[in-house]
C-alpha cells in the first residue's frame, strides 16, 4: 500500500515531481562535471604549466658549488660532468610518476665550414628510454618545451638532423631542409626553432653529436626535469634549507610528499655526484594555480548544490502546501507523523534520484565540454565522483526536505479538512 | 449503555473564541444522533472533539471507556484510527488513488490492506463497478459514498459525518441518507451534523446547538 501511495503520487501527479527531479538534475550535473574536472585537472593544468619549462635542474655538484660560491659557471679547464647512463635512474625514485619529462643537455660550440664558431646544444628531442623497470618512456625537448615554435619538424634521432635557432638562422641565412657543414660532418636542418631563450642563437643537435664533437662520450652538463609538485609549506621550506634537520617523522612525511625539494632530494640520491635545484618560483606558482583552480571548481560545486537544495526546498514546500488536505486526510484516517513524513521523503528521494541519474550523465557531457573548451582535451571520468555525488545529492535532498518536515509535523487535520 | 459521554465540555479557540460552552451529551450504542444548528454555532468544533481530531479546553469526554481528556496527541491519533469512522462535507479522497485504493489506505494505516474486504465495502455503498476509478472520474455523490465506505472499513464503534450531504444534490442526498439508514438498522452508532432540518429529522434523535450551547434535546 505504501508503494501504491508513492507510485500513485509519482505517476499520476508527475508534474509536481518533474520540477524537483529537474532541479536536482541541474545541481548534480554541475557538481559531477566540476568534480570530474577537479579530479582530472591536476594533470591538465600541469600539462599546461609544463609550458613554463623545467622546474628542477640537475648539474654536477662542483659546478653548483662554483656557481654558488664564486658566481662563475664551470670553466673549461676543470669541469665535471654527469653520466648519460644514469638518466634512467630518474624514473626509479619514489615520485617517479610525477616526473613528466626531462632532457639531458651538453653545451659547446660547433665550427662551421666558413670557420665561424656557433653555440650548440646536444640534447634529446624525442628519445625512447628503456627503463630499469622494463617499461619504456618517451621524453626529450619535445615533451618539455611545448611553447617552442618549430618551423619544420623536430629532428629524428640518429639521422644527424638539427634544429637551428631563429636568430642564428637569419644571420647565417639557413633554411629548413638546408645542410650545414661543420668540422665533423654534415647536419640536416629539419626545423627552425623560436623559443625566446638561448636556443634562438644555437644549433640544437642530438646529444651524441655534441658528445662526439667535444670528445666527451657518455657525458652531459645538466638535466632539465619537469615534475608535478605539491605546493610548498613550512615543512617543505624547512626541509629545503637542510633535510638533515628534520625529525624522523617529519622527514618521512616530507620524503613521501611531492614537494619540489623532496623530488630534488630524491634525484640527488640516485644521480651520482649531482646537485638538483628547484627552479623555485615556477614550481610554486604551478602548485598555487592548480590549488586555486581546484578551489574555484569546488566552490562552484558547493554553490550549485546549495542552490539545488534551496530550489528543492521551495518546490517541496509548495508541494506540501498544495497537498495539505490530502496529507491531513491521511493523518485523520490514522497515519502518524512518521509515516506521513516517510511517504513524502520517499517521493522526494525517488524523484531526486531519478533527476540525479540524469544529472550525472549530463554532468559527464558537461565535463567533456569544459575539458575541450578550457583544456583542449577530454576529461577522464573518475568513478570516485559517483559515490561523492550520491552523498552530496542525499544531503541536498535532506536539507531541501527540512522545511517540509516541519510543515508536516505542524499540519493539523482538523484545520485543513473542514474548509472554513 | 453510553458509548459516548460529554460532561461540561468547553472549547475556547486562541483563549478568546468560545466555540463550545458546557456541552453535556450522551450517545448510546446503536443510536443515531443528529446535531443541528446554524452555521458558526460550533457543530464542526464538536465533531472535531468527538472525532479525536482536537482536544477540548475543559470538561470530561468518555468514548468507549477511554477518557479523551487524558490522552496525548499520539494516543488521540490511535483512538481515532481504531474507534472512529469519519465523513466530511468535502469529499476528501486521495486524488491519485482509485476508489478501491482510497478505501485500502484506511486499512493500511489501521492494520493491513485487504482488497476483497475493501471491495465489499464499496459494494455496500453501491460502487463495486467504480472500484478502479480515480476520484476525478467520480461524481460528487459517488465520491462521498467512497468516503462512507472508507469510514466503515475498520469497523469503527462510532461513525461521524459532518454535513455529509452539504455538497450534494437531492438525489445523491437521498442515496447517502439511505446508506445511513441501513447502517443504523445494522446497529451502528452514528452522529450526523447538519444545518438542514430535512436531513436532521431522518435521525433517531436530534439536538440543536446555538452559539456553542445545546438548546434542546428531543426525540424526533
Ligand atoms: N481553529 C479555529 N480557530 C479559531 N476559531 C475557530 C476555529 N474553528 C472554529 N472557530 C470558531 O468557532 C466557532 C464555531 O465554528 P464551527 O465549529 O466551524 O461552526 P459550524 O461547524 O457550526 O459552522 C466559529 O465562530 C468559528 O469562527
Ligand atoms: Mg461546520
Amino acid at each position: 500500500m505504501f508503494w501504491q501511495l508513492v507510485k500513485g503520487a509519482l505517476l499520476r501527479q508527475r508534474n509536481r515531481f518533474i520540477l524537483i527531479a529537474l532541479t536536482v538534475a541541474l545541481g548534480v550535473s554541475l557538481a559531477s562535471a566540476m568534480l570530474n574536472v577537479v579530479f582530472d585537472v591536476g594533470d591538465k593544468v600541469n600539462q599546461e604549466l609544463k609550458a613554463y619549462g623545467a622546474n628542477i635542474t640537475v648539474v654536477p655538484k662542483n659546478a653548483a658549488l662554483l656557481k654558488d660560491v664564486y658566481g662563475l659557471s664551470g670553466n673549461e679547464t676543470h669541469k665535471d660532468y654527469l653520466n648519460e647512463s644514469e638518466l634512467g635512474k630518474l624514473k626509479t625514485i619514489f615520485w617517479t610518476n610525477n616526473i613528466v619529462a626531462f632532457a639531458p643537455l651538453l653545451e659547446g660550440n660547433l665550427t662551421l665550414a666558413d670557420g665561424s664558431q656557433v653555440p650548440a646544444i646536444g640534447t634529446w628531442f624525442e628519445h625512447t628510454m628503456n627503463l630499469p623497470t622494463g617499461e619504456s618512456f618517451i621524453t626529450g625537448e619535445k615533451e618539455m618545451k611545448s611553447w617552442w615554435q618549430i618551423d619544420g619538424n623536430y629532428p629524428i634521432e640518429g639521422q644527424n638532423e638539427v634544429l637551428v635557432g631563429k636568430k642564428l638562422a637569419q644571420s647565417k641565412n639557413i633554411k629548413v631542409g638546408d645542410t650545414v657543414k661543420y668540422n665533423g660532418g654534415n647536419l640536416k636542418v629539419s626545423g627552425i626553432v623560436s623559443g625566446g631563450g638561448d636556443e634562438d642563437n644555437s644549433i640544437l643537435t642530438d646529444l651524441s653529436v655534441m658528445q662526439t664533437v667535444m670528445n666527451l662520450p657518455g657525458k652531459i652538463d645538466s638535466i632539465d626535469v619537469s615534475a608535478i609538485t605539491t605546493p610548498e609549506n613550512d615543512l617543505a621550506r624547512k626541509a629545503a634549507a637542510n633535510p638533515d634537520l628534520l625529525s624522523q617523522q617529519e622527514r618521512e612525511i616530507w620524503y613521501c610528499t611531492a614537494y619540489v625539494s623532496a623530488i630534488a632530494y630524491q634525484i640527488e640520491e640516485v644521480i651520482d655526484n649531482s646537485s638538483a635545484r628547484p627552479v623555485r618560483q615556477i614550481a610554486e606558482s604551478e602548485g598555487k594555480i592548480l590549488d586555486k583552480t581546484q578551489l574555484l571548481m569546488l566552490l562552484i560545486t558547493f554553490l550549485s548544490l546549495l542552490s539545488a537544495a534551496l530550489g528543492v526546498s521551495n518546490l517541496v514546500s509548495a508541494n506540501i502546501m498544495e497537498r495539505s488536505q490530502e496529507l491531513g486526510l491521511l493523518k485523520a484516517i490514522g497515519a502518524n507523523d512518521f509515516s506521513v513524513i516517510l511517504l513524502i521523503l520517499t517521493e522526494i528521494f525517488i524523484s531526486g534520484c531519478i533527476g540525479g541519474i540524469f544529472g550525472y550523465f549530463a554532468g559527464l557531457g558537461l565535463a567533456q565540454v569544459i575539458g575541450m573548451t578550457v583544456f583542449e582535451s577530454g576529461i577522464t571520468n573518475n568513478l570516485i565522483v559517483i559515490p561523492v555525488v550520491c552523498v552530496l545529492m542525499l544531503l541536498v535532498l535532506l536539507f531541501g526536505s527540512l522545511p517540509a518536515i516541519r510543515m508536516l509535523l505542524s499540519l493539523q487535520p482538523a484545520e485543513v479538512l473542514h474548509g472554513r | 449503555m453510553a458509548l459516548l459521554e460529554l460532561k461540561d465540555v468547553s472549547m475556547i479557540y486562541n483563549g478568546k473564541v468560545k466555540a463550545l460552552e458546557n456541552i453535556n451529551l450522551t450517545v448510546s450504542k446503536g443510536e443515531w444522533l443528529a446535531i443541528m444548528g446554524p452555521s458558526g454555532s460550533g457543530k464542526t468544533t464538536l465533531m472535531n472533539i468527538i472525532g479525536c481530531m482536537d482536544h477540548a479546553t475543559s470538561g470530561e469526554i468518555n468514548l468507549d471507556g477511554i477518557s479523551l481528556m487524558d490522552v496525548n496527541n499520539e494516543e488521540l491519533t490511535s483512538v481515532r484510527r481504531d474507534k472512529i469512522g469519519m465523513v466530511f462535507q468535502q469529499f476528501h479522497l486521495v486524488p491519485y488513488l482509485t476508489a478501491l485504493e482510497n478505501v485500502m489506505v484506511a486499512q493500511y494505516y489501521h492494520s493491513i490492506p485487504d482488497a476483497d474486504e475493501a471491495l465489499a465495502a464499496l459494494k455496500r455503498v453501491g460502487l463495486e463497478d467504480r472500484a478502479s476509478h480515480l476520484p476525478s472520474q467520480l461524481s460528487g455523490g459517488e465520491q462521498q459514498r467512497v468516503c462512507i465506505a472508507r469510514a466503515l472499513i475498520n469497523y469503527p464503534v462510532l461513525i461521524l459525518a459532518d454535513e455529509p450531504t452539504g455538497n450534494l444534490d437531492e438525489a445523491n442526498q437521498n442515496l447517502v441518507m439511505k446508506i445511513f439508514h441501513q447502517l443504523h438498522d445494522e446497529g451502528h452508532t452514528i452522529i450526523t451534523v447538519t444545518h438542514s432540518p430535512d436531513v436532521g429529522k431522518e435521525a433517531e434523535h436530534c439536538v440543536v446547538i446555538e452559539h456553542g450551547h445545546i438548546k434542546n434535546a428531543e426525540v424526533s
